[in-house]
């Protein structure tokens, strides 16, 4: 029993990252159908970020708000540099420039900051929780917290302001929206500066936790994603639901299974799903019109 | 019917045309080695190509298959004694029939989840390269014994750069001809449209599983000759970032475009080599470059230039 | 927009343009390396480069090695083995180096050896495997301990304390799976019993449940982590997280000053088997290695504000014993450098004191390392006796 609920607790920590990287993606793709892989580097960022303002003597919480914001500064940046200019190229098109931007932040931060690892100290101190035989750090509950206020601030924002209508008028048809009278451009530059901020915050929670380098967003870019599919993409509650459920398959593989294929079995089991629910968890199949 | 045949046979002769002339100006062995590693990236560029340019399937795990071939010639000569040209056809009928089983469910998928299902494929294969040590050497990697036909051995940047270069025109020109048959027609109704397709009677998940069968083994093919030219393989040939690299270079070259695979692969080959003088902003260069091509270029390299050529003309 | 986009390909254009113009520059002898400076292993990478540009910028200050200045040609192959394999065939081809100092993995290593072999150019590795020298190759040496000695060390220390039954906890990187082979099959010898074994990936941020298996294995007195990177800070921290009180053993991949820093207090009582460069002002001062680590560190952390780890200290082992060897030449042939660096004796370094022989490409015994505890945030010496 103490042992299943330290697989959960481990679980639950790690699926919150990912939840945390997931939420960027769907965010921005909800807005403009696009892919963007340099979400790993806005959590890598804000993690690297607040590790070098403070190392400067800034105190932790405003060097922690510089990063937040230098972070959405890239995130807008990206979208009036990159992404603009190319409007109306194909996916795949498009896709292939977040990846050149993600190429470009890294070989940036590995100039501005350096190719070590970093950490950041907990918010709540390191002593772990006794719960029932599993010990948990405080950190995971700020993170899994700060998932699942994310995620109400998120529907918050979609559902009670005239910005947030604007987005879902974007998501559903961008010519109608366009039509009566939404500035979509302005929408999706919203939408890549919120998925910036998402993955600073992310990037400075995860780091007492995972520590962090120049490189640390290729793979959790990779397992955000895999997350966001797994919950079906566009859908803010399947981000959260993919997100927990890879770091509770990882858990219980490395738990039960074998630690060595623990990767193997998540991506496994992503595979199954999508191949008998082909839209993920929550999301909702397109209709292809002729 | 005779200047069709030209037109459409222009371009690989052109190509081959240029492979035998381009060593006269190699200064060294080094150029040779760069010649065969685009040659080898090409012709698994090809391959994807033909998925994602042709039936509009996005693949992000087609290293998985680069992974298979490359150690086919690996392990089947060191573990069983398989004379390695023998491995080198056996990867690519293996990696075949895996495309062949796991084509059928996965290809259902559409868009953005095809892309997962296919990333999550590749790294199924390479976590097992990496694990079964045993067998493949783990993350250290192996050696690969040289390929030997008829007791003469295949060694040498020279040597592979003719081998990989035919090897290279005939995969280029299988492929011209194959979009040009009623499957390639097929494929390109697809990619246009998948119901309409369907409603003029096309078996789209037959098609579909077949050309990814194709690109499967081309990929094959050329992960076995990296790993006979290169005496070495580590699993980072069959990794994540491989797969990017090659989707990168379908898109980079022209999607759809047989010749831009060649560009693609020519363009991500050589700019890593000349950006070195830049030391470390190496990797800041290269990522601008991507995004300015595909800002710029945005539907690739050959058909961007070859649309620009056909505007002025007018 | 169309002068826009001229002006775009006309700047990309003149870049590869410029970078094709090489900095084909006035130096006399030309050193190459080829490392890891980026990707999964740029912690060995980094150091390493960081090193070779400090030294040969210090060797030319002095004049150079029999009067000519060195450059150093260094190319970053970002860890994949057929990037390395290219940059080894240029530095052989392009850039004619007389000797080569890097090879950051094994994996990069191994696949650059038959191009040195076939140059006949000497090779200086900095990889840690052991089938890099064994069998022994005419022009390839390596200057790291092999992954076979830090397990040698660290079960003779288990003994001392008469612990038998050991759980490992192993990274599936490059370094972690070599390494962990390694313990695994001089385990027997050893009379250790491995109880239990797990395994976790390199980025990976949690490692709880693998260490509660080990936990729950009866019987397991001592665990053993091989691993570098984050990976080793994350296992000791979740270490202390689930309350375990066993030994733990971490391997010379956590050769820095910076684990202690990234694991914190849960470090506290972690052993690992190091060479001396990490406690330089620790070692007794009739120490022979003394005076190499302390400038080696002192110099290190002046030019780059960082602390010293021993990858970096691999590379200045292989630096230096290529240029001894090119000084006792008195020539730069590469195959009279070759035999020089075969004849290195007694050559005091940071990773040890160096014998080589044409059956040894490494010269370096288990004396070389010393078992460190990591002790109110700092290493402290574990006695040999």
């Amino acid at each position: 029993m103490a042992e299943l609920l330290q697989f959960i607790s481990s679980g639950l920590t790690v699926g919150a990252i990912y939840a945390l990287v997931a939420l960027g993606f769907t965010l921005i793709y909800k807005a403009s159908d696009i892919i963007n892989f340099a979400q790993g580097e806005f959590v890598m960022l804000g993690g690297m970020t607040t590790v070098f303002v403070a190392m400067a003597g800034v105190p932790l919480p405003l060097a922690a708000l510089i990063a937040v914001v230098a972070t959405t500064a890239t995130g807008l940046a990206l979208h009036r540099f990159a992404i603009e200019p190319a409007r109306g190229a194909s996916p795949v098109v498009l896709i292939m420039i977040t990846i050149g931007a993600s190429i470009f932040l890294r070989g940036v931060a590995q100039i501005v900051f350096d190719r070590r690892f970093h950490s950041l100290p907990p918010l709540l101190g390191a002593d772990p929780i006794q719960l029932g035989g599993a010990a948990i750090l405080p950190q995971s509950l700020v993170v899994l917290a700060s998932a699942t206020a994310i995620v109400t601030l998120l529907w918050l924002f979609v559902d009670r302001t005239l910005l947030g209508k604007a987005v879902i008028a974007t998501a559903a048809n961008r010519l109608a929206a366009r039509l009566i009278g939404v500035d979509t451009r302005r929408v999706v530059a919203l939408s890549f500066g919120i998925s910036a901020a998402i993955g600073a915050v992310a990037g400075i929670l995860i780091t007492p936790i995972a520590l962090t380098s120049y490189d640390a967003g290729t793979l959790l870019a990779l397992k955000g994603f895999a997350a966001a599919m797994l919950g079906g993409i566009g859908s803010a509650a399947g981000a959260v639901v993919g997100g927990v459920l890879i770091g509770l398959m990882e858990a219980f593989a490395a738990g039960y299974v074998s630690s060595n294929y623990k990767d193997a079995v998540a991506f496994l089991i992503i595979l199954v799903v999508l191949i008998s629910i082909p839209q993920g968890l929550f999301g909702r199949a397109k209709v292809e019109r002729v | 019917m005779v200047s069709l045949v030209q037109t459409r046979l222009m371009p690989a002769i052109v190509i081959a045309a240029l492979i035998v002339v381009l060593p006269a100006f190699f200064p060294s062995a080094y150029y040779y080695r760069i010649g065969v590693l685009v040659f080898i990236f090409a012709l698994a560029v090809v391959g994807l190509n033909l998925l994602m340019g042709f039936a509009g399937q996005v693949s992000l795990g087609h290293a998985g298959f680069l992974g298979i071939g490359a150690y086919s010639v690996a392990i089947g000569p060191v573990h069983f004694g398989v004379p390695s040209w023998l491995c080198l056809f056996g990867g690519a009928a293996l990696s075949g029939v895996v495309a062949f089983i796991v084509g059928r469910p996965i290809l259902k998928l559409k868009g953005h989840y095809l892309a997962v299902a296919t990333l999550g494929l590749g790294l199924l294969l390479a976590i097992v390269l990496t694990n079964e040590a045993r067998w493949t050497g783990g993350p250290d990697g192996m050696s690969v014994p040289r390929l030997v036909l008829f007791g003469w051995s295949a060694r040498g940047a020279t040597t592979w750069y003719w081998i990989a270069g035919a090897t290279f025109i005939v995969a280029f020109v299988l492929a011209l001809n194959l979009m040009d048959s009623p499957t390639g027609r097929a494929l390109r109704a697809i990619h246009d449209s998948e119901i309409a397709a369907r409603v003029l009677g096309i078996d789209v998940a037959r098609k579909k599983v077949a050309i990814f069968v194709i690109s499967a083994m081309y990929a094959s093919v050329a992960g076995s000759f990296l790993a006979l030219f290169n005496g070495y393989v580590t699993p980072d040939a069959a990794g994540f970032l491989r797969s990017i690299e090659l989707v990168a270079m379908v898109v980079l070259g022209g999607m759809g475009s047989i010749v831009g695979s060649l560009v693609g692969a020519v363009v991500l080959v050589v700019l890593p080599q000349a950006l070195t003088v830049f030391h470390d902003y190496e990797q800041v260069l290269l990522g601008l470059i991507v995004m300015v091509f595909m800002i710029f270029l945005r539907r690739g390299i050959v058909p961007s230039l070859a649309a620009a050529f056909a505007g002025r003309r007018k | 927009m169309g002068a826009l986009q001229r002006y775009a390909v006309a700047a990309v254009v003149g870049l590869i343009a410029l970078s094709a113009v090489e900095n084909r520059a006035f130096a006399q002898i030309k050193i190459g390396s080829v490392l890891s400076v980026t990707g999964p292993a740029s912690f060995l990478g980094d150091p390493e480069k960081r090193t070779l540009e400090i030294y040969v910028d210090e060797i030319n200050a002095k004049g150079g090695v029999n009067g000519q200045k060195l450059q150093l040609v260094v190319y970053d192959d970002a860890g994949s083995a057929d990037n390395a394999r290219t940059f080894a065939t240029r530095l052989v081809e392009e850039d004619k180096v007389v000797a080569m100092v890097g090879g950051s993995t094994t994996g990069t290593t191994m696949a650059m050896m038959q191009i040195f072999e076939e140059a006949k150019i000497p090779f200086i590795s900095l990889a840690g495997a052991i089938q890099i020298i064994e069998p022994v190759r005419r022009w390839v040496f390596k200057t790291p301990h092999t992954d076979k000695m830090a397990c040698e060390k660290i079960f003779a220390d288990l003994k001392k304390r008469g612990l038998k039954t050991i759980a490992l906890i192993s990274g599936t990187d490059a370094f972690g799976k070599s390494m962990r082979g390694q313990c695994v099959a001089v385990a027997p010898k050893a009379g250790i019993t491995v109880a239990i074994e797990e395994n976790y990936g390199p980025r990976d941020s949690d490692m709880t449940p693998q260490l509660t298996n080990i936990r729950n294995k009866a019987g397991v007195q001592a665990v053993v982590n091989p691993g570098f990177g984050q990976g080793p800070a994350i296992v000791t921290r979740n270490f202390r997280q689930l309350g375990i009180t066993l030994p733990l053993y971490q391997s010379h991949g956590v050769a820095s000053k910076q684990f202690i820093e990234l694991a914190g207090p849960a470090a506290e009582g972690v052993r690992l088997p190091a060479a001396a460069l990490l406690i330089a002002d620790k070692l007794p001062s009739g120490d022979k290695q003394k005076p190499v680590v302390e400038n080696y560190s002192r110099t290190y952390q002046t030019k780059t504000g960082q602390a010293v780890s021993t990858f970096g200290g691999h590379a200045y082992d292989g630096f230096m014993i290529l240029v001894e060897a090119m000084q006792r030449a008195k020539s730069a042939d590469s195959s009279q450098i070759r035999d020089e660096i075969e004849r290195t004796k007694g050559y005091v370094g940071t990773g040890g004191i160096v014998n080589m022989s044409a059956t040894d490409h490494m010269g370096l015994d288990l004396s070389a390392f010393k078992i460190l505890e990591i002790k109110g945030g700092d290493w402290t010496l574990v006695p040999d006796t």
